[in-house]
């Protein structure tokens, strides 16, 4: 795992139509509170990762050039990560990277999006291909639907229940939204609403899918040595893992999903964990979509392959359940995408650090982040704990 | 609340490009002229890809064989959009589906078409996952992959 790496800092914006600042603005709102946040200043940053979507989401080329002061870059080295929807846990892994090489003692990692600058779903269709699939994508939704009934299909899941858990989800995840200042949407919603919202692609509906939102967050990450100086209480990296599969949408099983699976199972190997259920306090997954939330469930080990929507039934990863599951109100409720990744492992850190405020979960000690990207291509993991 | 003082500049980006295809991808659509669906069968693996590959992903060695695979297969999955996106070349309502054809070892994304599309509770009696499909030829061949016009249920 290389030298000890702790997270000492990390700063979010207001999520949401964010109309009233330009982009270099919300990104130096992030980075300021990240700054605030560790009790430094940008004298003490060593070096500056960021990441975010496709330049096209807001028509300027190769945004970090665009807002590079906003991240206090003039003087330091900049490296720029772009993994799609992964880029959050993608630019949080080259910070580790950066800090556990020994290479720099401090790394402030910035991920952001401004997403009603442009149209996301047209930027995410220049994904695909052109020659074999672009011509049948149907944006985020449609890949997202296809995996999703091809998972009930799978695992023989009836049309009703899996229904009725994802509605569970969408419910769970607007109240816990309520919790989190930062979110974009906080609106409680019954299971009704989510069961009578408008048809997006059928079965997904509008309230399980995830709103496009403008949002900057950022991370500081620090050597054992300067943790430990700075910080009195730093979230330590316990692991880490990153996998990638198959271009080609149809080519690899995403039923099962081995890129889900397998970086999930790195995480574990270098935290130690074998029984994730029963070891992690909080999970923050990547969750743009209620069904989808379910099949990360079982790549990542929290219940049997197709028992996701029993669990999410009976309440597991509910606040007070057994592995409460995107207490901020996850991705479901904001997503900046290029921020969306970093979000949920900020929101990881303040968990184990006792600084998420009223979407605390009591006492968490452990706590898994996730990101995926691409068309259902890369997913990344962190684990952070309260001691190292 | 005071009016919002903000104000927003609108614009937009064309960019023309020409994208080469490659030998492989090339052949691809040579086949469909001739309306033949070729996949590439890896020697180490022995999986049958199509879309045709010029090496293996997993393997990591060249593809150099190729091989027919039927026009018909099974729907691994599907969904019914009748949302327009951006750019968009196909009319809504349309249907997005992973065929499995019969003699490879993918998932290929094409649209399931022929049949009324216009109420989706009467297309899902019709389209069902694991049901069979199978292609239907465009007269006029462009070089595009909708030389294959659709894949219409087999009855
Ligand atoms: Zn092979």
């Amino acid at each position: 795992m290389g030298n000890a790496v702790a997270i000492i800092g990390t700063g979010q914006t207001k999520h949401g139509r964010r109309s009233d600042v330009c982009y270099p603005d919300l990104v130096r709102e992030a980075v300021t509170a990240a700054l605030e946040d560790a009790g430094i200043t940008l004298k003490d940053i060593d070096g500056i990762v960021l990441g975010t979507m496709p330049s096209m989401m807001e028509g300027v080329s190769s945004t970090h050039f665009y807002f590079a002061e906003a991240m206090g870059s003039v003087g330091k080295p900049v490296l720029k990560v772009e993994t799609c929807g992964s880029t959050g846990q993608s630019i949080g892994h080259c910070g580790f990277f950066w800090v556990a090489s020994g290479m720099a003692d401090i790394v402030l990692v910035v991920g952001s999006e401004k997403m009603s600058e442009g149209d996301g779903q047209a930027t995410m269709t220049t994904v695909f291909d052109p020659f074999f699939q672009r011509t049948f994508a149907a944006g985020a939704p449609g890949v997202f639907t296809m995996q999703s009934m091809e998972w009930m299909y799978r695992f023989k899941i009836p049309e009703e229940k899996g229904r009725e858990a994802a509605a569970r989800i969408s419910v769970s995840n607007h109240d816990n939204a309520m919790d989190n200042p930062h979110a974009h949407i906080r609106t409680r919603v019954t299971m009704e609403d989510v069961k009578n919202a408008r048809i997006i692609t059928y079965p997904v509906r509008l309230l399980d899918v995830c709103p496009a939102s403008d949002g900057a967050c950022a991370v500081i990450f620090a050597t054992g040595e300067k943790a430990r100086k700075i910080c009195r209480k730093p979230a330590w990296i316990k692991g880490l893992g990153f996998r990638g599969e198959e271009f080609f949408y149809g080519e690899s099983d995403k039923a099962i999903w081995m890129s889900a699976t397998e970086a999930a199972a790195e995480a574990y190997r270098q935290a130690g964990i074998r029984n994730p259920l029963k070891e992690l306090d909080v999970a923050e997954i990547y969750n743009p979509f209620t069904y989808q939330e379910m099949i990360f469930y079982e790549c990542f080990g929290f219940c049997p392959r197709g028992e996701a929507p029993d669990y999410v039934l009976k309440g597991t990863f509910l606040k007070d359940g057994e592995l409460p599951c995107c207490p901020s109100g996850g991705t479901l409720c904001s997503n900046p995408i290029g921020a969306t990744g970093l979000i949920r492992l900020a929101e990881a850190a303040l968990q184990v650090t006792g600084k998420a405020g009223a979407r605390q979960v009591e006492g968490a000690k452990l706590a898994l982040s996730h990101a995926m990207g691409g068309v259902d291509q890369f997913n990344g993991v962190t684990i952070v704990g309260s001691e190292l | 609340m005071a009016k919002e003082e903000h104000r927003i500049v609108k614009g937009q980006v064309m960019v023309p490009y020409e994208v080469a295809l490659g030998k492989t991808w090339s052949m691809f659509y040579d086949f469909l002229k001739e309306e033949k669906i070729m996949g590439k069968k890896c020697p180490q693996c022995s999986r049958v890809l199509v879309p045709p590959r010029s090496f293996c992903p997993r393997c990591f060695e060249d593809m150099d064989e190729w091989v027919e695979v039927s026009q018909e297969g099974i729907v691994e999955t599907w969904v019914y959009v009748n949302m327009p996106f951006f750019a968009q070349e196909l009319k809504i309502p349309f249907i997005s589906a992973q065929i499995r054809l019969d003699g490879s070892d993918t998932g290929f994304i094409h649209q399931v078409a022929g049949i009324d599309l216009t109420e989706f509770e009467k297309v899902r009696e019709i389209v069902k996952l694991g049901g069979r499909v199978k292609a239907v030829w465009s007269r006029e061949k462009k070089g595009n992959i909708l030389d294959i016009a659709y894949f219409e249920p087999v009855k």
